[in-house]
């Protein structure tokens, strides 16, 4: 028993990812069909190469179906995930071990979400029947419950911490604007920033990841046929994922200034890699930052600082393009938008352009060409009950 | 009993609805409480206060039941988690209504809880907007076999005649009178009436009431009758109507309640009730009333409370429609799911697991249920959510832990959200959270602790 990972038996041979925005003109199938596309043209192949597909979305389908009609697939198999907002990251860890485990020779991961066909603001979340005492709470409600716990347990005073937030957001904005890709391609500063209105405790929209429409694929095949189809693959060094059981919710212990399951995550995703030191063996990381607090903790979680510092590092500029360990340097949620079931894969895309140097010069990562491993985290949930994926792709075939 | 913590200022009517209002306050329940809503919560005070007695069965009365067609009395029963084998029963469509559900009760047998609400409004700048008030009151009624009895009665005379004196069809927001006068001549004969049969019966004079207490709906008429029952002025009970209001159906228990915290033992007690006839009820105190405590005393109840925009009271009554958040309304609640987890949901109870932890919702793994409705919690962290969907946002919503364990993130109500902060005491209190699909959603909130009143 154990969690072994596959570390450098599975390799990235193929990314495609559309803009994230509000795509009014698009649908869910207009947007899978320009992903897979760019996939299937950065790798070589075309959909009959494929042998099996996997489709994350957290709600703009149900089934294979969802994408076997607008592929026109003939024969083959489709698995829909779900996952919360970490379903793209899920889906392409399901085609990952396919593929590990022999079943298949190549196989594809599209992962899509359509929200802005719903009329409303932000992401609206399905609700199955209930009794009725289920929390009707926004997510932005439930993370900005964080800022006055971790606040009060640093001893940052009010203040500071909206700077930390507002230097987070402003951070992710500076290199959205420097993405073509990305739904916010303005910058921000943190005195625009601090102003804005709250909408949700000390949260404004601003702190809020953008909500777009988008699609994103990767094609993977085992590490040792990569070379056929690319010169520059990504191979997987660790794939690790947590559902937490919701504790978090209920037990007095739990504080609201970190989150269990990723920290957790996290120990098995660096055992899987053999990461000792996260913070100086990362070329960079994708983060989930839903929203800022989400990133601030986040820092800590994942072990890039000690403890009760993050907020400091942020200051510091630690995590900025040219800091000691850029996070995300594509903008992040906060500016390439979050279309839930598009964005674990849209993660891996920044970690793909990066390290294999076709990042725009003007977002290039300061770590570019001294380290070669890329780490993503996707979340799905509130504070309390989540889950958690971590992803560790590297150059390298160790 | 229970009255809501808001508070119309009454000289806030007029210059918005042109005419009405006066001086003085009257309640107002907050937009998550209906009247099934308020009973459960009189229902919990009376409970509580005798600790040792389980009704054998519950009366609910009320001019504004939130359903028809389905007994609005189960949802106490629910909530006060009674027998199977105790029954539930529905008086609804006017202020005589308690007083039947009274006399029901007590002449059934064992203990039996009786518990009254209603919401009294009509339309902006009406008599009935201003004299009216929310609130629930309710007793527990019984034998010496019971438990300890307050009061007996000793008397009940009533006097009753079909006359058109005040009217609403169902569906109606307000009720139509007729001329004053004529229900004034009606009442006056008929309470009067009443009220010497009673006090024949009992072999008393009306010198020898210690309490007179007048409810009804003709409020010209109970002003003015008082006068013609030879009770000396002093002995008449402050009838609320400068702070609360008139609380329709409640009004009767409510009244009676407040007299018996002032009452001493061997007391007697008068309650006239003026309603579409009359009921007059002689009471006479015992002993056990001077050992007898409630928490939250009606004198303390009705001195608290926190203030409402005239704006806002007609929007929680429906009569201003403001616009709502833009975000999707919550579907209906499902009633197969709400019927298996009835205890959670109408009785607040958790579980306890094998090592006494505490967990809420209840968790299907642990052998023990565990009830937390009367357990006092503490603020852990908080939020104002103004995005959410909500009948009134914004949303004021904390993680509470709860003396004696147990932990629940957590809706509250019956506050300001400039008043919440980390370490605030809440206790929680039965709601109503929304409607959908004519399903209303009863389930729990948390609100401030804030002493006896409430």
């Amino acid at each position: 028993m154990g969690s072994h990972g596959i570390r450098d038996r599975i390799a990235i041979i193929g990314m495609g990812c559309t803009r994230f925005t509000e795509h009014w003109d698009k649908g869910a199938p207009e947007l899978m069909i320009e992903a897979s596309n760019e996939a299937f043209a950065s790798a070589g192949l075309t959909k009959n190469d494929i042998d099996a597909y996997w489709l994350g979305t957290a709600s703009s389908g149900f089934s294979g179906l969802t994408l076997s009609k607008p592929l026109e697939l003939e024969g083959k198999p489709v698995t829909r995930v779900e996952n919360f907002c970490a379903t793209g990251s899920d889906a392409l860890r399901q085609s990952a071990y396919a593929v590990a485990s022999g079943a298949y020779d190549v196989a594809m991961t599209v992962g899509v979400e359509k929200v802005k066909d719903s009329g409303y603001q932000g992401l609206t979340a399905t609700q199955l029947p209930n009794d009725g005492t289920v929390r009707t709470l926004t997510a932005a409600a439930m993370y900005s419950m964080i800022v006055p716990a971790y606040a009060k347990k640093y001893g940052v005073d009010k203040d500071e911490i909206k700077t930390v937030l507002a230097r987070i957001a402003s951070k992710n904005h500076y290199n959205g604007a420097r993405n073509p890709r990305a739904q916010f391609q303005r910058e921000m500063s943190v005195e625009q920033l601090v102003a804005m209105p709250k909408v949700a405790g000390d949260l404004s929209v601003f702190d809020c990841s953008g909500v777009g429409d988008g699609s994103a694929a990767a094609i993977v095949c085992r590490a040792e046929d990569a070379h056929r189809y690319t010169d520059k693959p990504l191979y997987i060094k660790a794939l690790s994922f947590v559902a937490g059981n919701g504790k978090g919710l209920t037990d007095p212990a739990y504080d609201y200034t970190t989150f269990p399951e990723i920290v957790a995550c996290a120990e098995d995703a660096y055992h899987q890699a053999g990461v000792d030191d996260p913070r100086t063996e990362l070329a960079m990381a994708e983060v989930h930052d839903c929203f800022t607090p989400t990133e601030m903790v986040l820092m800590e979680d994942l072990g890039f600082c000690e403890r009760g510092t993050a907020w400091k590092e942020i200051l510091a500029g630690a995590f900025d393009l040219d800091g000691d360990l850029p996070v995300n340097p594509d903008g992040g949620l906060k500016s390439f938008g979050h279309p839930v079931g598009a964005s674990g894969l849209r993660m891996m895309f920044e970690a793909w352009l990066q390290l294999r140097g076709e990042a725009p010069e003007q977002r290039r990562i300061s770590t570019y060409g001294s380290r070669d491993l890329a780490l993503t985290h996707n979340l799905g949930g509130y504070p309390g009950e989540m889950v958690s994926f971590i992803s560790i792709l590297g150059t390298n075939p160790g | 009993m229970h009255v809501p913590y808001r508070r119309l200022d009454r000289t806030g009517i007029a210059p918005v609805a042109g005419l009405g209002g006066g001086k003085g306050t009257r309640s107002v329940a907050c937009f998550d409480e209906d009247t099934t809503s308020m009973a459960v919560e009189a229902a919990r005070a009376a409970v509580r206060s005798a600790p040792d007695v389980e009704p054998a069965s519950v009366w609910f009365a009320t001019v504004a039941p939130p359903y028809l067609d389905k007994t609005n009395a189960t949802a106490i029963h629910a909530a006060l988690r009674l027998p199977r084998s105790a029954p539930a029963y529905d008086a609804i469509g006017s202020m005589r209504s308690t007083l039947g559900a009274l006399r029901a009760a007590l002449g059934g047998r064992g203990a039996a809880l009786v518990a009254a609400a209603d919401l009294r409004s009509g339309l902006p700048g009406s008599g009935d907007e201003a004299t009216g008030g929310d609130g629930a009151a309710a007793v527990l009624v019984g034998d010496d076999g019971d438990g300890p009895v307050l009061a007996e009665v000793v008397a009940w005379s009533t006097a009753t005649e079909e006359f058109l004196d005040r009217w609403r069809t169902p569906g109606e927001s307000r009720s139509k009178l007729w001329e004053e006068k004529f229900g004034e001549l009606h009442y006056t004969e008929l309470g009067v009436e009443a009220f010497n049969a009673a006090l024949k019966d009992a072999g008393l004079t009306a010198e020898e009431v210690d309490h007179l207490v007048v409810v009804g709906t003709h409020d010209r008429a109970v002003r003015g009758i008082t006068k013609k029952l030879g009770v000396p002025p002093d002995r008449l009970a402050d009838d609320f109507s400068a702070t609360v209001g008139n609380t329709g159906a409640a009004h009767p228990l409510l009244l009676l309640a407040a007299t018996l915290e002032k009452a001493r033992p061997g007391q007697t007690l008068a309650l006239l009730t003026l309603s579409d006839g009359a009921d007059a009820i002689i009471f006479k105190t015992t002993g056990a009333l001077a050992d007898h405590r409630v928490a939250r005393t009606v004198a303390a109840q009705v001195g608290a409370g926190g203030p409402i925009a005239y704006g806002k009271f007609l929007s929680w009554r429906g009569l201003l429609n403001v616009e709502p958040p833009r975000r999707p309304e919550p579907s209906r609640t499902s009633s197969s799911a709400a019927g298996r987890n009835l205890d959670w949901k109408f009785a607040f109870v958790g579980s306890e697991a094998e090592d006494g932890t505490i967990r809420l919702p209840p968790s299907p793994n642990d052998p023990t249920r565990h009830a937390m409705a009367e357990a006092i919690g503490t603020i852990v962290t908080y939020t104002v959510d103004r995005l959410a969907y909500s009948p009134s946002p914004p949303i004021v919503f904390a993680v509470v832990d709860f003396d004696g364990g147990g932990r629940l993130p957590i809706e509250l109500t019956d506050v300001d959200d400039s008043e919440v902060s980390i370490g605030m005491k809440v206790e929680m209190t039965f709601r109503r959270l929304f409607t959908a699909d004519g399903i209303h959603n009863y389930f729990w909130k948390a609100r401030p602790v804030r002493g006896e009143g409430g």
